[in-house]
């Protein structure tokens, strides 16, 4: 082996990457947001008594379950553009991740629904409450409960799938800024181990702020 | 004041359940409605508050027609507390809030006195201790006692029970038996859905044999348990005495 790690390089470049670190953070939650607020709709799309709300949402979620997560941002990005639609990267690197995080989260929830019994709304229905009140009060805190952990592996898996931001030219989030220190150097290994190790933090920061919260919030 | 069942059909599909019932509970009464599995008797009382629509006749609660048009069900329910075969404790909530919770959010009480109303009722059915306790730490008796206060929580002129007892360990059913026997003490009107011969024979003003969807004895324990007349009912107490 005759290649000789420089890493002094890399702690330099360390600043400008925890910045980008932020845009990632950034994207991972915007897409999080938008692709529960997406995934509600899907699910209620699901279930809708109307054939082509039902068909629109299977496609989404069959098309961001079963093709590859590149795919789906290179089509928001080309893809569109080839419509005249142009999106500029970072918009179509959070629509390509937001388009998979609901297809993903669609189906968490339509399970988690269906995982809290019938005879609980029963149970609420029995005590006075409307359809709503017996949704939001009895159903909603459970189903929540279920679809916790699923939900912050969509965020672990919504923070890695931005590094894919660096096809469609991203060069502000944490791939984005290792790239350009890195064609300018060829130091990737280096670069690269330092963007991972950085990576790995934000993931871990993900579900260890996850485990507390649900310590908390889940007692029973 | 009272509940009035009038020649009520209800089926599930082509299976028709309850076939023509007609029974009337006067407030203040305690009726126990017995027979086997599958004879309407329960499915009798999801039509009573409403969860389950029905297909010919009218269930009257203090006059208002339970399945008519414009009636407001949320309303109605406050007066009749059901009490189920599985408890259907919320598992989210604590003892405390699972009692608490139909008071302030249905009725609109205030924080404490939901609190007050609903410590109240739990130390009735004796689950003073567990107010804190989520309600997978409960035995199925304590659960179904919880269930109790629950509705009872909501003060209702009606208490309706479906097979309370038929899903605990039998060291369990008594202490369920023993608070619904101090209700019927203090008046409460019940429809007693239970497979318990012994205890409707002691609690009940009247009795009601119920045989594929229809009543075909109702009255005085002493006479429909004591001393039945129909050939069914006959056969039914010989299997589960």
């Amino acid at each position: 082996m005759n290649y000789t790690f420089h890493w002094l390089p890399a702690f330099r470049a360390l600043p400008d990457m925890l910045w980008g670190a932020l845009v990632t953070l950034e994207i991972a939650v915007l897409s999080m947001v938008l692709g529960v607020l997406f995934a509600v709709l899907l699910a209620v799309g699901a279930s809708s008594q109307y054939r082509v709300f039902r068909a629109a949402a299977a496609t989404w979620v069959e098309l961001a379950r079963n093709t590859p997560a590149l795919f789906q941002i290179y089509m928001a990005y080309f893809g569109l553009g080839s419509l005249g639609i142009h999106l500029d990267s970072f918009v179509a690197l959070l629509a390509g991740i937001t388009f998979n995080n609901a297809g993903y989260l669609a189906e968490t929830f339509r399970g988690g629904l269906r995982a809290v019994p019938p005879t609980q709304v029963r149970a609420a229905r029995s005590l006075g409450m409307g359809q709503i009140q017996a949704f939001r009060l009895v159903v909603m805190p459970q189903m929540f409960r279920i679809v916790f952990y699923p939900m912050t592996n969509q965020m672990v898996w919504a923070i890695l799938m931005t590094s894919l931001g660096v096809i469609v030219g991203l060069n502000n989030d944490l791939t984005g800024v290792t790239q350009e220190y890195n064609v300018r150097s060829f130091r990737t290994f280096e670069y690269f181990a330092l963007a991972a190790v950085i990576y790995y933090l934000l993931a871990k920061f993900v579900t260890v702020s996850a485990r507390l919260m649900a310590w908390r919030l889940f007692r029973y | 004041m009272s509940i009035e069942i009038q020649d009520v059909h209800k089926a599930f599909g082509s299976l028709e359940v309850v076939k023509g019932v007609t029974m009337t509970v006067e407030k203040g009464e305690v009726v126990s409605v017995i027979g086997g599995s599958g004879s309407g008797k329960s499915t009798l009382l999801m039509c009573i508050n409403g969860l389950e629509p029905i297909n010919s006749g009218r269930i009257l609660v203090d006059g208002t027609d339970v399945h008519g048009r414009g009636t407001d069900l949320n309303k109605l329910r406050r007066k009749i507390g059901i009490v189920f075969q599985q408890w259907n404790a919320f598992p989210h909530l604590t003892v405390l809030e699972n009692v608490m919770l139909a008071p302030r959010k249905v009725l609109g009480k205030s924080k404490a006195e939901a609190e007050a109303i609903a410590v109240e009722k739990l130390e009735r059915v004796g689950l003073a201790e567990k107010l804190k306790v989520y309600p997978s730490k409960l035995s199925g008796g304590q659960q179904q006692r919880m269930a109790i206060a629950r509705a009872l929580a909501m003060s209702p002129d009606y208490m309706l029970f479906d097979e309370v007892t038929s899903a605990l360990d039998p060291q369990l059913v008594g202490e369920v038996l023993d608070t619904m026997r101090s209700l019927s003490a203090e008046g409460m009107t019940m429809i007693v859905v239970t497979h318990e011969i012994a205890f409707a024979r002691e609690v009940s003003d009247r009795v009601a044999f119920f045989h594929k969807g229809r009543i075909h004895e109702i009255g005085p324990p002493a006479e429909v348990i004591g001393n039945p007349q129909q050939p069914e009912t006959v056969d039914f107490l010989k299997s589960v005495l």
